[in-house]
């Protein structure tokens, strides 16, 4: 075998004279880029991700990883990345593969957008004084209620109310799967989503036994491999996702790889021990929005129309029209998944260059259901790029119910969006399933974190309405009037139904 | 649905009386109550609404239009002929008053929907409907006319000018009605226009408003989803349509809607006893996007009662008090004292808490 001639993005370094030789940084690389020469580290840098995990355990602070600059002959048409595409596929003649969301420099609508805020005429709100409110119910709700007199002349509610799902804050945890993520990972997130009074997803790698004590603040997933589904799994949680797409992999399926089907995400997923986890493209019964009604339905019957079922899918060109389908279908809730969302595994060509942003997608599918007259018919939950409260707030003003978030959450327990979750070597114990490198990942003390970070967020979130001068975050809620565009072109603006700065 | 609008903003000063037992008081008085809080406005818009004017025409509907200039008339009559029966047709009955150098012209038209045109057929609309229809068409439709009064022996009369100018321009004084409300404007942004002033009407509904609903945004797209259009761009408008769609349209009583309208804090409904609790949940999440959040005090007079509230946590001023059958609210007590120095009871309503006075018997 020749040595690759694709090269490395990474220079790992250890600085010879700090360097203890305590061989930490061989315990800890996930990738073996370390290895003992007998009298000092040896480095094999082409396996470097700058996950920066030796960085940080180096307890001499000896250890540096910097970019490569040694770089192909420059060229504003032929970048480094489409040269080294085409030599790591010339040598393998395969699809190059990757995590996490695009990192491609498209715009991030976000960035464009700038919150109101109130002076004079209309008075800020003190969220240190007075009451914030972030309480967020996901599901179908009623045009309207209707009320009747009892005997003794109270007025009591006739309008049966379809089931919701209660969150604290409008922030959920994105769907991520046991097979994707390591248990400990789940659990984290399980554990934060009890505290929080919010949801995560299970993704669709079934429901692990350690994760149902935390039952009541899941959302189990149906995707087209139907891994770990039954009736008993549908009951589950607090809601029934159906996934139909994912951001960063609008249209393909998945494939997790036997070698990586140990006996627990085996039972879990209800397959046999090392064979491969195969999800399809399309799921099989689902051909037509009529099927998928068929799905809707047998799922809401599967569990005594006691849970909303929400359908997630990726943001494409014509999301609005699909949108609409969808929740004409029965769904309670729509779940849109924009082209930055992350993946453990995509095709970088996929990931890439198929979907479209959140934001475009958000609002359209907020207003076309508007001008449809049936908003009120679903919740939608937005994801695919959420980075920050700023993000939520402006996703919030667009018109979504509650934001989904991945890639945040992964960053609180170690994660530095290497983009190398596909390889199973996560030296953070996150997107492994190696026991040496998830026992790293403790759910209690990671869990501590990502609380901090949905509280952080929330407080922040509160400012924000407090200077809006609003103190629920309903009245922010699809409200574009509170949004100005910077640098965005009319076309765009008229999309997102927002004025332009100065207006 | 354009998303392209500018939005009006002003402060304000309001204030409303209603005699419960129907006896119909003189326009004289709320001009008073009104003239004492001249400083709560800048003289770019005044108005009036009263309720049992119009005895003699009571099934009616009283249509009161301005026009920019006589085309918009033209257009609007050809409507209005093809549509209604129009019972009596008459230029508002105004006095010239030294402050006021322009105004639109104005009149007024007691009317009827034909009960057999095509476009009613269509839509089986009921009158009402039909009427709300086309005051949201002539309005949006019909460049220079606008209809600012639509209900049944009542009518809203305003203008650009101080409350003393305004009530003497339409000669309130001469009008006689069992509820009466009045507002004086401190508008920050807009240039004066008669049709901006209050009372905003709808029907029988009229609102006198003073804040601003920082929720005005999804406050218009909830209401757009409804077939609302809202051509004014005034918080007042969105208010209007709001107790329109959850009283008239959905038939929730007064206090469920203004409920709904400045909901109570979650801290407060989880401690709620069961029934109640699952009640106010439904409400809050049902019309979460008809919240109305942002600081506000309103009046709005209906053909049976007058109802006062506030925002949830009172960032505009309300005082209510009550003197034998009659009940005043206003924004400062001062300008209740004016009219009825010593009154029953004088309180300060709560954040949220509507003051409901309806007629007896």
């Amino acid at each position: 075998m020749f040595k690759s001639l694709a090269v490395p993005e990474f220079l790992a370094n250890i600085d010879q004279v700090k360097c203890i030789r305590c061989k930490r940084c061989i315990q800890n690389c996930g990738w073996d880029v370390y290895s003992w020469g007998g009298d000092k580290v040896l480095i094999d840098t082409f396996k470097c991700v700058k996950c920066l995990r030796c960085y940080h355990y180096c307890p001499t602070e000896a250890i540096t990883i910097e970019d490569n600059l040694v770089r192909y002959r420059n060229n504003a048409n032929w970048g480094f990345f489409q040269i080294r595409n085409i030599k790591k596929q010339a040598e393998t003649g395969g699809i190059p593969l990757t995590g996490m969301g695009s990192d491609m420099p498209y715009p991030v609508l976000f960035d464009n957008l700038l919150i109101d805020a109130c002076q004079v005429t209309n008075p800020s709100i003190d969220p240190l004084r007075e009451p914030m409110e972030l309480r967020t119910y996901l599901g179908k709700k009623p045009a309207k209620l209707e009320f009747e007199k009892t005997t003794d002349g109270k007025s009591k509610l006739k309008t049966k109310m379809p089931p919701q799902i209660k969150l604290e804050v409008p922030f959920i945890f994105a769907p991520m799967s046991y097979g994707s993520i390591s248990l400990n990972a789940q659990k984290t997130l399980a554990i934060a989503a009890k505290e929080l009074g919010i949801v995560m997803n299970t993704g669709e790698g079934g429901l692990h036994e350690d994760i149902y004590p935390y039952r009541s603040n899941v959302i189990v997933q149906v995707a087209s491999g139907r891994f770990g589904v039954n009736p008993d799994y549908l009951n589950a949680g607090v809601a029934v996702e159906i996934k139909i797409g994912q951001g960063a992999k609008p249209g393909i399926g998945g494939h997790l790889p036997g070698e990586k089907i140990p006996l627990d995400i085996a039972k879990t997923r209800m397959i046999p021990v090392g064979t491969d986890a195969l999800s399809p493209a399309p799921q099989h019964d689902i051909y037509s929005i009529e099927d998928l009604r068929q799905l809707i339905y047998a799922i809401k019957e599967a569990t005594n129309y006691t849970k909303p079922v929400s359908v997630k899918i990726a943001a494409v060109h014509n999301v609005a029209a699909i949108a609409s389908g969808i929740v004409r279908a029965g769904a309670d809730i729509v779940y849109i998944d924009g082209f930055r969302g992350g993946t453990g595994a995509a095709p970088v060509i996929i990931r890439d260059h198929l979907g479209i942003p959140i934001e475009y997608a958000l609002a359209a599918v907020d207003e076309r259901l508007r001008q449809e007259g049936i908003r009120n018919e679903a919740s939608i939950i937005a994801a695919g790029g959420i980075r920050s409260s700023a993000d939520a707030a402006k996703a919030i003003a667009l018109g979504a119910d509650a934001v989904a978030i991945g890639t945040a959450a992964l960053i609180t327990m170690g994660c530095t969006v290497c983009g190398k979750c596909y390889t199973g070597n996560c030296s953070w114990g996150i997107t492994t399933q190696r026991p040496e490198l998830t026992v790293r990942l403790d759910p209690e003390v990671y869990a501590e974190r990502l609380i901090n970070l949905i509280h952080a967020w929330s407080h922040e979130l509160r400012e924000i309405l407090g200077a809006l001068g609003v103190n629920a975050i309903e009245s922010l809620r699809g409200s574009r009037e509170r949004l100005r565009g910077v640098g965005l072109d009319s076309q765009t603006l008229d999309i997102l139904g927002v004025k332009p700065a100065g207006r | 649905m354009s998303h392209n609008f500018q939005k009006d903003m002003s402060g304000c000063g309001l204030a409303g009386i209603i005699n419960k037992n129907g006896k119909r008081i003189s326009g004289s008085s709320i001009t008073k109550s009104m003239c004492l809080m001249n400083d709560r406005g800048n003289g770019l818009g005044a108005g009036y609404a009263a309720y049992g004017i119009y005895p003699e025409y009571k099934d009616l509907y009283a249509f009161h239009i301005m026009y920019d200039e006589s085309a918009s008339q033209r257009d609007t009559e050809e409507y209005l002929k093809k549509n209604y029966h129009i019972e009596k047709k008459e230029p508002m009955p105004t006095t010239p008053v030294e402050g006021i150098t322009i105004s639109p012209m104005i009149w007024r038209y007691f009317v009827k929907p034909l009960p057999e045109k095509t476009e009613r057929e269509i839509a089986d609309l009921q009158d009402d409907d039909f009427v709300v229809r086309t005051v949201m068409k002539i309005n949006s439709e019909i460049g220079g006319a606008y209809i600012f009064s639509s209900g049944k022996n009542m009518g809203a009369f305003k203008g650009v000018g101080m409350p003393g100018e305004i009530a003497k321009f339409f000669k309130i004084d001469e009008y006689e009605g069992y509820i009466w409300t009045g507002h004086t404007r401190f508008p920050t942004n807009t240039p004066g226009w008669w049709g901006g002033a209050h009372p905003f009407t709808l029907l029988d509904w009229s609102i006198v408003h003073n804040g601003e609903i920082s929720s005005y945004g999804i406050n218009k797209r909830y209401l757009e989803m409804y077939g609302y259009k809202l051509t004014l761009l005034t918080d007042t408008e969105v208010v209007t349509y709001l107790l329109d769609l959850l009283v008239r349209k959905h038939g929730l009583d007064v206090l469920t809607a203004c409920t709904a309208l400045a909901s109570p804090f979650w801290k407060n409904i989880d401690d709620m006893p069961e029934d109640e609790k699952n009640v106010m949940t439904a409400l809050r999440i049902v019309y979460a996007s008809a919240l109305m959040n942002g600081p506000f005090s309103i009046l709005f007079g209906h053909s049976k009662g007058l109802v006062g509230f506030n925002d949830r946590i009172k960032l505009r001023p309300l005082v209510a008090a009550t003197k034998d059958k009659t009940v005043y609210m206003a924004s400062e007590e001062s300008a209740i004292r004016e009219i009825c120095p010593n009154p029953d009871k004088v309180w300060a309503p709560r954040a949220g808490e509507p003051v409901i006075a309806e007629l007896e018997g």
